[in-house]
């Protein structure tokens, strides 16, 4: 049995509860949600906490998926399975569920959450990259209740590093809702359940027959998450076609840094990075026509 | 020899259990379904501590010091024991199954990452793991030996420097066959075709992972350890040899088993430590390895590199089979095999074909990693024998232009030819091969599966069909030729029957998921009429069987379910003396029909078995001669292995664009000769097809340069789930084992040993239109895409 070091743990009756508390421990302190990235880390001993704030109890305050007019807003508690069954974002954003559907398996996303993905910062962590190609926004609470609200690009500081600072909390992500849009997700796995070798998602707007704007993200593919603005300024205004995404394609594979791991060769990571931006996209732009 | 075929049992109502053979649900299912099982970690005794252990982190260093004094003082830690500690008990040092040594805890080197160098005694399971981080070890690190290739180097690093006179890492030398007929039909023959091929180490990772609880007793000397354990019976004398306990004060229990798939046959460091720790501390202790411990310290298996060679005709007539392994052993030899058997079987590598000649030479070597060759999941490496033979024939095939059914139906040993020698010497008891090929190529819709693919192919898609026919060598094995540190292969059975007609089966095989509480039922059951749902069946705890070598390489109901007949028998024979004094006639005079004896030519006057019983134990005069009671025990010693054998077909897709292949179909046809409970064999090969898909696609225990072992947890090392797995398809023929008295063959690994060549066969041919010709397991996504680009490696 691995089990991990002395640690105390509190249960957090409010989103403030849990900063001061935050405010109070300090680095030796950590939010724990879902657990499924914390708590392997600790049962092996890579991560030792004096101090674990079990947020679990806030499911109702942070547990959401609302829409706006301009923006679906999904609190940071919402888990994996609530985000795959969630009719609002089938509808708006189906990248969600494709997404969803290849994240671990039904009992990390029972407990998983959107939040502990995101601040996990894992490189090869699939909602990031799906909060990166949507062009989400994270919103983010300190002490006195002040917030703060930044991009997914903002958002990651690097592998497993974020713009969310000891005493502070991600409370909600915001995704921007535009006229015309189609979402994809693909990732190639070694087995069902297995973190990505690559994942891609895409995102289109269109209007009439054109591309009014475009978004790719990756995962796995280099230390960070992020959008590649190459992909969508060579998009931006064209009609779509197999030659667009080929060399949409292109430029994700040289924009990316994978590298060779028990999961693949940096060169297959590369090809994928090309075939499955292809794949996505020309699915998006199928969706964002029906 | 008869032969039957069909392509799948009628499903009998499990409510009308059969008395005798026939589907039955298993009888252990209930408790396992509830949560009932009692697995060794289930044990609590009164008192008990726990104990964990410290391992290197290293692969190859020199021990300089070892500080455990914070350990000792830390909260709840009742006691620290080093390798030095050990060495003065004599107890630093242990054999392995192979005649070789391995360290308990290490005194003087570490040789694998992972490997004992000290243990924590504490009140509880975290106390002790928390004082594992006080002790402080200083190791002066050495080069490591990571690649076996490289391990007969001059300049290599001396691992083995423990051993008198030792200046390699050469671990031994084997051949067999006759390498100068072998070269004479190479050089006559049309077509030589040779293939270096890699199967890579992998890991039986058994759901629950190895312990013990050791419980000794210094007031009447008594030993009880419930361990984790194929093997109750060896190792309790293994540690009377050991320790130096005399046999008679040991007890091992090996209770509700997780899993084993050849994981658990060996003696682990950790047990010892337990024992140690009881005896140390005077109270009983735990120990239970974590699923990373698992993964790096035990048994692995395969590990072979592997050159292949295959000769014949121009029109596919196999002549010769030739090939060169050079076997990776890890730090210490630990495989589990006959002794006289270093490579285990994998002379069977001749396969199920009628060939002139074969020859094989093999050097084994040390290397930094974790010990073994332990664990064989399968079959002493006929699992590697088969993945050779069925690998160079579809290469064959591929030079000759041959369609592999083909070429495969032209070669194989005919019916008449059994009990047929092979070239390395095996003697095959019965086979009956092409209707088993037949009827997998019927059900799989052959033709039309080749005409699907070839249409499939002019689209650019990619798809595979794959073939493989096994003969397994199972139920080891006589005692003229076979015993694991001087232990004959032989086992006991012990059958009692109470007065009320109930039965109580002692058995010294044990099981470790396989259904023995009900198959060993069933066998009785048919001998002696008793149903099974009336015959408890005993196994696994050495006071209370009778002794035998154990669970593996599919020898229960070859060795065992032999000996559960034939006490039965014994039983029988008895009972009809009893019979004849109950009915007053000559025991010629009688008829048995199951469960009851009949007066020839006057069936209204009979007895049944239950009648016996009790007028066995009960008042009134029993024949002349005969003593009171109805039970007997046996010992059986093999005449032969049995030789099982199987057709299997799949068929898998590979996406052009990402290189992911798919198992599409697998049909897989076994013969095990008479079946005893088909549901349970059919739940034996589903289990071991998922196993194989695991081979052929994912599973690798991988190590870096430095030696660091990169699959430490279920996230690196990766083992199927349903979705990687089809609806499997099933069939059967039944070829009787003629020495066998129920006619049975062993069947637990088939499907471990015939699938993986299969699925890779499969593959290779999905990638046809790309040239290529073999690529190694595991054929994961970029290994594929490899391949597909003419770029395939080796994995290691
Ligand atoms: C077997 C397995 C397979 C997996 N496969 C995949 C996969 O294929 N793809 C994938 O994307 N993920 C995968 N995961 C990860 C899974 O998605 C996790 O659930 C997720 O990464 C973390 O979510 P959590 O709620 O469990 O976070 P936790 O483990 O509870 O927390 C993770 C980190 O985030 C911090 N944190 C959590 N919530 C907040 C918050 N609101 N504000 C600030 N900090 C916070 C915690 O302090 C901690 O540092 C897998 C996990 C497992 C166990």
């Amino acid at each position: 049995m691995q089990v991990p070091a002395p640690f105390e743990y509190e249960r957090a009756t409010s989103v403030d509860h849990a900063i001061s508390l935050l405010e109070r421990l300090g680095g030796t302190a950590r939010l724990i949600a879902g657990g499924h990235s914390l708590l392997p880390m600790m049962k092996l001993r890579l991560a030792n906490f004096d101090y674990l704030i079990d947020i679990n109890d806030l499911h109702a305050e942070l547990g959401y998926v609302e829409t706006g007019p301009d923006e679906v807003r999904i609190g940071a508690l919402t888990r994996h399975r609530e985000l795959l069954e969630s009719p609002v974002l089938a509808a708006a954003f189906p990248i969600f569920a494709d997404a969803e559907r290849v994240i671990a398996d039904p009992v990390v996303r029972n407990r998983g959450t959107l939040g502990g993905s995101l601040c996990q910062a894992d490189p090869s962590e699939d909602l990031s990259a799906v909060c990166t190609t949507l062009d989400a926004r994270c919103v983010i609470r300190g002490p006195g209740g002040a917030e703060r609200v930044v991009s997914m690009e903002e958002f990651h500081v690097g592998p497993y590093e974020t713009a969310v600072a000891d005493d502070e909390i991600l409370v909600e992500i915001r995704v921007p809702v535009r006229p015309g849009c189609g979402s994809a997700y693909a990732k190639v796995e070694r087995r069902a359940g297995d973190w990505a070798v690559v994942s891609a998602g895409a995102a289109v707007w269109l209007d009439g027959g054109a591309i009014v704007d475009a978004r790719v993200g990756l995962a796995a593919v280099g230390p960070n998450t992020t959008g590649i603005p190459e992909i969508s300024a060579a998009l931006r205004g064209q009609e779509p076609s197999e030659g667009l995404y080929e060399q949409a394609g292109a430029i994700a594979a040289r924009s990316c840094d994978p590298v060779t791991d028990q999961r693949g060769s940096a060169e297959y990571k590369r090809h994928l990075a090309a075939e499955l931006t292809r794949r996505t996209l020309r699915r998006a732009v199928e969706r964002a026509r029906s | 020899m008869t032969t039957v075929h069909e392509r799948v049992d009628t499903f009998h109502d499990n409510d009308q259990k059969p008395v005798g053979y026939g589907r039955m649900l298993r009888k252990e299912d209930p408790r396992f379904l509830r949560g009932r099982g009692r697995y060794v970690d289930d044990v609590q005794l009164p008192g008990m501590l726990h104990l964990a252990i410290l391992r290197s982190p290293v692969a190859h260093a020199r021990i300089v010091s070892i500080d455990t004094s914070a350990a000792e003082a830390s909260p709840g830690v009742r006691a620290v024991v080093t390798g030095a500690a050990l060495a003065q008990q004599n107890l630093a040092w242990m054999p392995t199954l192979s005649n070789d040594v391995q360290a308990v805890l290490a005194t003087d080197k570490v040789r694998f990452q992972g490997q004992e160098v000290a243990f924590v005694v504490a009140e509880d399971r975290y106390a002790a793991r928390d004082a594992l981080e006080l002790i402080e070890v200083e190791y002066d690190v050495l080069d490591p030996v990571i690649d076996a290739r490289r391990a007969l180097e001059p300049d290599a690093p001396l691992i083995r420097d423990d051993l008198d006179g030792k200046t390699n890492n050469h671990c031994f030398d084997w051949e067999t066959g006759d390498e100068a007929a072998t070269e004479a039909v190479f050089a006559r023959a049309d077509v030589v075709v040779s293939q270096d091929l890699v199967y890579p180490r992998v890991h039986p990772a058994p759901m629950e992972t190895c312990g013990a609880v050791a419980d000794y007793d210094a007031v009447d000397g008594k030993l009880r350890l419930w361990s984790t354990t194929q093997a109750p019976h060896a190792h309790r004398t293994l540690y009377a040899i050991v320790a130096g306990l005399p046999e008679h004060k040991i007890q091992v229990i090996a209770p509700d088993i997780g899993g084993g798939f050849g994981n658990k046959v060996p003696i682990y460091p950790g047990y010892v430590c337990a024992i140690v720790a009881s005896i140390v501390t005077g109270k009983p202790v735990k120990w239970m390895e974590d699923r990373s411990e698992n993964l790096i310290s035990t048994g692995f298996a395969r590990d072979y590199i592997m050159r292949g060679e295959i000769a014949a005709t121009r029109d596919g007539r196999i002549l010769g089979i030739r090939t060169n392994v050079l076997a990776d052993h890890g730090a210490f030899n630990g495989t589990a095999a006959p002794v006289k058997y270093p490579a285990g079987f994998f002379g069977v590598f001749t396969g199920s074909y009628d060939i002139e000649a074969a020859y094989c030479k093999m050097t084994a070597v040390y290397t930094n990693k974790a010990p073994g060759g332990v664990a064989y999941a399968c079959s002493f490496r006929i699992t590697e024998a088969v993945y050779l033979v069925e690998r160079i024939v579809d290469c064959l095939a591929d030079e000759l232009g041959m369609d592999p059914a083909e070429l495969r139906l032209k070669n194989f040993i005919q019916p008449e030819q059994f009990p047929y020698t092979t070239k390395t010497g095996w003697v095959y008891d019965s086979g009956n091969y092409e209707p088993t090929m037949r009827l997998a190529m019927e059900m799989a819709g052959y033709d039309e599966l080749r005409r699907e693919q070839v249409e499939k192919r002019a689209r650019g898609e990619l798809m595979g069909i794959g073939i493989a026919f096994f003969t397994e060598a199972v139920g080891a094995g006589p005692r003229k030729d076979m015993d694991i540190l001087g232990l004959g292969m032989a086992d006991g059975c012990e059958l009692r029957v109470h007065p009320t007609g109930k039965a109580v089966v002692r058995l010294s095989v044990q099981s470790q998921g396989q259904g023995h509480e009900t198959t060993f039922a069933q066998i009785v059951a048919e001998e002696i009429g008793i149903p099974p749902a009336d015959i408890e069946v005993l196994h696994g705890d050495t006071d209370n069987t009778p002794f035998g070598l154990g669970t593996y390489g599919s020898r229960s109901t070859p060795v065992s379910g032999a000996a559960a007949a034939l006490v039965a028998r014994k039983v029988r024979d008895k009972a009809r003396i009893i019979a004849s004094g109950m009915l007053e006639v000559s025991v010629a005079d009688l008829e048995w029909e199951k469960g009851t004896f009949r007066v020839a030519g006057d069936p209204g006057r009979s007895v049944t078995i239950q009648d016996i019983a009790l007028r066995a134990h009960g008042a009134g005069d029993l024949p002349e001669g005969i003593e009171g009671g109805l039970e007997a025990q046996i010992c059986y010693n093999p005449s032969n292995l049995t030789y099982p054998h199987g057709a299997y077909i799949c068929v898998v897709d590979v996406d052009p664009g990402t290189a992911q292949v798919k198992v599409r179909r697998f049909i897989a046809v076994d013969d095990c000769g008479t079946r005893i409970n088909p549901m349970i064999i059919e739940g034996q090969v589903h289990g071991g097809l998922t196993d194989g898909v695991g081979m052929a696609l994912m599973e690798m225990i991988a190590f870096d340069e430095d030696g660091n072992c990169l699959g430490a947890s279920l996230m690196d090392y990766l083992i199927p789930t349903s979705l990687e797995v089809p609806d499997w398809e099933t069939g059967f023929t039944v070829t009787p084992s003629p020495h066998h008295p129920i006619g049975a063959k062993g069947v637990g690994e088939s499907a471990t040993v015939g699938s993986p060549p299969a699925i890779v066969n499969a593959v290779i041919d999905a990638l046809k239109p790309f040239g290529v010709r073999h690529a190694d397991m595991p054929l994961t996504p970029s290994r594929v895409w490899d391949a597909m680009r003419g770029q395939a490696r080796p994995p290691i």
